[in-house]
């Protein structure tokens, strides 16, 4: 790691090996940091705005995902009449990536906020329905059965045994949801925003600035790291007989 | 058993087909925003012959087809032996594992603006973000697969004085095929995904071309022909991949 640093350093920096105006310096990157945290900030605003406002927008889309995903796919695990209501219509709409549907929301809703909650809302719902679906199907028929025999009505019995039995299959399904709907805002800002960490990278790369996008990119990581992290600590959290 | 449903799966898809249509017959949204099935059925046949942003809608495809077998075969080429060898070689893997963790956070979209300033718009950009997206599996896979291989195998063939790349080729690489290929289906499907983000940015030819053009004409059927073009296109890739997948499978006698 070290070692790649100090590549990295002699390659830009001391003997210009790689030219800066293609890739930035660690001294670049430093200045692009500074100046795009400090009012007036860069494109528009400062670094603390822009990730405030692509943070607000993914958990936006990923909690209407949630709301809608889930319950949705219990739905389909639980009744067959319902899966075989929606499965056609779901089949046909799932091989389309979550990118595709970027110029359709831009024609619906404009450049505005609601484009992009749309696009992060449909590309989080797809894993989450699935994998919610995959869960309630996998639960153990026996744990039902004994549920039953032992007087459970079919409300406790999907409380109590198939929807905690099922949640491992649906965090799995939650963390394929929030790096698709990180990856899709993402894109979604590149494609036309006032503000947000892709409206950074866009604004860099149009002014040819390789120290602000190689820093635009690292916070897009950055986030994308931490945001994996918390799911995870909720994760434990919601299923502490895991452990 | 299985057409006991079928009643619901019809209705399912009446009712989806019937409430678009309906939505867009009422007047009530404007048909530039929400054109009827029928008119995007339509729409579809008529960019086959007829030239949209330059050129047929197969043309677009084509031209993305290439940019992502370019992007797809790269990262095959050089994730599965780099994951191999990091399974193998304790010291590489110590040295590219915080890297190759570090990078894989980046969302693959978010390479477009290295993309554009060091390969262009033309064909070298794309290839770097389809190449951003489709790398981490096969890298992945292809190391996990070596890591798991059963260690009697690897003993037995260093026994039997194998030598480094030999071990990496005969024992590794077969071991580690099942894991590969699903890799290798993953992959492609990220793959496809990306082209499509960098085409919507970067590229003037394409199928993420043809849509946004669709899209700044106000022309909703062609951006949905053209989802639909994406979606048909992402299924015969899967398909293929998995059919790959079978076969090995098979030739191992799973």
């Amino acid at each position: 790691m070290l070692c790649v640093v100090a590549l990295w350093f002699t390659t830009t920096q001391a003997t210009h090996l790689i030219s800066t105006g293609r890739f930035p310096s660690p001294v670049d990157v430093y200045k692009a940091a500074v100046q795009i945290g400090t009012p007036p900030g860069y494109a528009g605003t400062t670094l603390a705005h822009h990730v405030i406002i692509s943070l607000e927008l993914v958990l936006c889309g990923f909690l209407v995902a949630i709301a809608t995903g889930v319950p949705l796919g219990l739905g389909m695990g639980l009744d067959p009449r319902f899966e075989a209501f929606i499965n056609p219509v779901f089949l046909a709409i799932r091989p389309i990536p979550p990118l595709a549907w970027i110029p359709l929301a831009v024609v619906w809703f404009g450049l505005g906020i609601q484009a992009k909650i749309f696009v992060v809302w449909f590309a989080a719902f797809v894993p989450a329905l699935i994998n919610t679906y995959t869960g309630v199907r996998t639960v153990d028929r026996t744990l039902v059965d004994a549920a039953r025999v032992h007087g459970a009505s079919r409300y406790r019995v999907i409380r109590d045994v198939v929807i905690p039995a099922a949640l491992p299959h649906v965090f799995t399904g939650l963390r394929l949801s929030l790096q698709a709907s990180w990856t899709t805002l993402v894109a979604a800002e590149l494609v036309g925003a006032v503000a947000g960490i892709g409206h950074v990278l866009i604004v860099a790369s149009i002014d040819i600035y390789p120290g602000m996008i190689f820093y635009g990119m690292a916070w897009v990581a950055l986030l994308g790291a931490v945001m994996t992290f918390g799911l995870g600590r909720l994760e434990r959290a919601a299923m502490p007989w895991l452990r | 058993m299985r057409y006991r449903y079928l009643p619901y799966s019809i209705a399912g898809i009446v009712v989806f087909i019937g409430a678009w249509s309906l939505l867009a017959a009422s007047g009530k949204v404007n048909a530039l925003i929400l054109p009827s099935p029928l008119e995007v059925i339509r729409m579809f046949a008529s960019l086959t012959h007829e030239k949209f942003a330059g050129y047929t809608i197969q043309a677009h495809l084509a031209s993305s087809l290439v940019r992502f077998l370019a992007g797809f075969m790269l990262a095959a080429v050089i994730g599965i032996p780099l994951g191999l060898a990091m399974g193998w070689f304790r010291r590489l893997d110590y040295v590219v594992s915080p890297l190759f963790e570090a990078v894989r956070f980046v969302a693959p979209i978010a390479w477009v603006p290295f993309a554009v300033l060091w390969f262009g718009t033309g064909i070298g950009g794309p290839v770097l973000i389809i190449f951003a997206g489709a790398f981490p599996p096969c890298l992945i896979n292809a190391y996990r697969g070596a890591r798991f291989v059963d260690r009697h195998m690897i003993e037995a063939a260093l026994t039997l004085g194998a030598s480094d790349r030999r071990i990496i080729f005969d024992v590794l690489l077969p071991a580690s095929l099942p894991s590969i290929v699903a890799g290798l289906r993953i992959s492609a499907g990220l793959g496809w995904q990306s082209l499509i983000g960098a085409e919507l940015i970067v590229v003037s030819a394409g199928i993420g071309y043809l849509m946004v053009q669709g899209q700044s004409n106000l022309n909703t059927a062609v951006v949905m022909s053209g989802m639909a073009a994406i979606g048909i296109v992402g299924i015969v890739i899967d398909v293929a991949l998995r059919s790959l997948e079978h076969a090995v499978a098979r030739g191992r006698g799973m």
